[in-house]
């Protein structure tokens, strides 16, 4: 299936755009999804951090990553 | 009162947002733009917001606050774009019956902020430009 995959902060500049559609096969967890994207984007191990947010919500241990899922790339925080 | 803006932020009508009579204090903290990053020249700093995931973030920062003081009103606001020296990038109030409480409800809510919120500040420099805290 694929996913359409949204980025921010420095992680948009490792994917090379705001957002990309990817193709995964069947279901799988945030944490597989991660690891495949690293292999995808080497740039994403050399960051401190690198979580999903699903919906809006920061990626549960486990949590299934289905089709109409809103899924975000969110690279290490630094507001205030 | 949680805001993620591109516009100036209105620190005496953030302030004007907490007053309350039952309040004995408000505490303010506001975040501004240095002009230094480990001794080399800011010139401005680019700030990017994932705005609805920071808003629900944020609020669950408020929410954990209030259990733990005895907040009256609490407002957040959060600027994004880009950023000047000596701008705010971002202000809190909190009102509370008495001052320990505003200070140490403030003090949580920024350190809060800076961990878990989804905004990400890019620090530009004369010869570069580098995004905060992205590695290690």
């Amino acid at each position: 299936m694929k996913l359409t995959i949204v980025a921010y902060g420095i992680a948009k500049e490792i994917l090379g755009a705001s957002s990309i559609e990817y193709e995964i096969e069947g279901s799988l967890s945030q944490e597989a999804l991660l690891e495949n994207l690293k292999r995808s984007y080497p740039g994403f191990n050399k960051l401190t951090s690198l979580v999903i947010a699903i919906n809006s919500e920061y990626a549960q241990k486990g949590q299934i990553v289905s089709e109409n899922d809103e899924v975000v790339l969110i690279p290490p925080v630094s507001g205030g | 009162m949680i805001v993620i803006s591109d516009k100036k932020l209105d620190t005496w009508s953030i302030i004007a947002s907490v007053e309350d009579e039952a309040a004995g204090a408000i505490d303010v903290f506001i975040g501004t733009v240095r002009n230094k990053t480990s001794d080399k020249s800011v010139t401005h700093l680019e700030y990017e917001s994932f705005d609805t995931m920071a808003v629900k973030e944020i609020q669950k920062i408020v929410d954990t606050a209030k259990t733990k003081w005895p907040i009256k009103k609490i407002t957040v606001h959060h600027r994004k774009g880009i950023l000047k020296i000596g701008d705010a990038a971002v202000v809190i109030a909190v009102s509370t019956p008495h001052r320990k409480e505003s200070f140490e409800a403030c003090q949580f809510i920024i350190d809060s902020l800076k961990k878990t919120v989804p905004i990400w500040k890019k620090e530009v420099f004369s010869d570069g430009k580098i995004w905060a805290s992205a590695h290690p």
